[in-house]
């Protein structure tokens, strides 16, 4: 089932490398943050498939279409020669499958991933805060601080979007307001 | 050969990263260079979470009477990293709209020749 | 979009369900999938989708933007002003057990909170993007 979905994936990835209607693009990402949304499915970690479909195929599909209403709906294509970046892309992709030589193999319950912290937050997670989730138990309470920092980087995303663009538009296009 | 079977997932999702990167570095066009950047982003998060899956195993909500649980660790901080790639992405994009306003163009070779014409 | 009545008639039914559902993502993250980052996002999506239907002025009067502007640095005070009550009630910061009459409780009690905080900091960030989007184009 996985290799299916990867297939899938793969042919995603390359339709959006070659498709040069930017409408389209913005279409095959969301496909694709779809399509991995169902990969997580298949891994277990429904957590993590919710919020990617919410954010990928949601949020995101609508920013990237908000962008394209005002920025042009064409790519031109390159004349420029092809062979320095599909170097760099070969020797980091070498680079990177020699490093999974040393992995264990897809799915091995003894994998020492699974051996340290984890098995603790399995079995003491339920006592130790009455949360049967455990994802969610992890992010609130054993990793809270980590969850603090993202939510203020959400924060400061915010404020620099509102920065950028502004957030009260009255008349004429040639006022300059950048504060809300 | 069995190093082959056990770790062809792991391969397909470096090809896949790879895609996102040269989509990055290889298009002029700076919209795609971020939805490049975007499924570069999904790649790695696919890599990490197939790494937490175990053989049998269920999802890690616990439950009187359910098997192995998968590992939830890499759920939690690839949480984390999907929301702050969606903050990223919202930022980057707001960038491309101001650059179309005081550039007129959003393609990478245009811009170039505008600053080097100072 | 006057002239289409489907999508119209469609969100309008459509949305109240898509906020409901949000709520219940955030609250019932406790016992199945879901939580604050994903009740966010979800309530965020409705919001966004009645203003790309009825356009940015109906979507400016159902939320405010000054609200909005409140909103955003509210979730994060909350997450943090949770952790700071913690400290004052004795323990260390972000240390829930602190909070109640036994561990257990405060620890759900203070995951409850802080989820509320990250679901509302995510779900007004993530409309006001979406509003500085629309607007630049006018």
């Amino acid at each position: 089932m996985d290799i299916v979905l990867l297939a899938f994936l793969a042919a995603t990835a390359v339709a959006v490398l070659r498709v040069r209607s930017l409408f389209a693009v913005a279409m095959l990402s969301g496909i694709y943050s779809f399509l991995s949304a169902t990969f997580f499915l298949v891994m277990d970690a429904v957590d993590v498939s919710f919020t990617e479909a919410a954010v990928g195929a949601g949020v995101s599909t609508m920013l990237m279409l908000a962008t394209l209403a005002q920025v042009g709906h064409e790519e031109r294509p390159k004349p420029r020669g092809r062979l320095l970046p599909l170097l760099v892309v070969g020797i980091t992709g070498a680079a990177l499958i020699y490093g999974t030589l040393d992995m264990p193999a897809f799915g091995d319950p003894d994998a020492p991933i699974h051996h340290h912290v984890a098995p603790r937050y399995l079995e003491q997670s339920l006592e130790a805060t009455g949360v049967p989730n455990v994802v969610t138990s992890v992010l609130a309470s054993y990793r809270g601080y980590d969850t603090l920092g993202e939510t203020t980087v959400i924060f400061t995303a915010g404020v620099a979007v509102v920065m950028l663009l502004g957030l009260k538009r009255r008349r004429g296009k040639g006022e300059e307001d950048d504060h809300a | 050969m069995m190093e082959f079977v056990g770790h062809f997932n792991y391969w397909i999702v470096i090809f896949l990263m790879m895609l996102g990167f040269y989509t990055l570095i290889a298009r002029g066009n700076l919209v795609k260079k971020l939805v490049g950047l975007n499924i570069f982003q999904t790649s790695v998060f696919i890599l990490f979470i197939s790494m937490g899956k175990v053989e049998g195993g269920t999802a890690p909500i616990l439950e009187p009477g359910l098997g192995p649980y998968s590992n939830p660790l890499p759920s939690v901080l690839i949480l984390t990293a999907i929301v702050v790639g969606v903050a990223t992405t919202a930022v980057g994009l707001a960038l491309v709209v101001r650059i179309r306003e005081a550039y007129g163009s959003v393609e990478e070779e245009d811009i170039h020749k505008q600053d080097e014409s100072f | 979009m006057r002239e289409h009545l489907v999508p119209r008639v469609g969100t309008k039914i459509l949305v109240p369900f898509i906020l409901v559902f949000a709520l219940y993502v955030q609250f019932h993250g406790d016992f199945g999938p879901g939580g604050g980052f994903q009740a966010g996002v979800i309530f965020a999506a409705g919001i966004i989708l009645y203003t790309m239907v009825f356009g940015l002025g109906e979507g400016r009067r159902v939320v405010a933007p000054r609200a909005l502007l409140t909103l955003v640095p509210l979730g994060v005070l909350i997450y943090a002003g949770v952790g700071v009550v913690c400290m004052l009630f004795g323990g260390e910061f972000l240390d829930y057990s602190a909070l109640a009459h036994d561990p257990r409780h405060g620890q759900e009690l203070g995951i409850l909170l802080v989820e509320l905080g990250v679901g509302t900091t995510v779900a007004a960030v993530m409309i006001t993007i979406f509003f500085a989007f629309a607007g630049r184009g006018e």
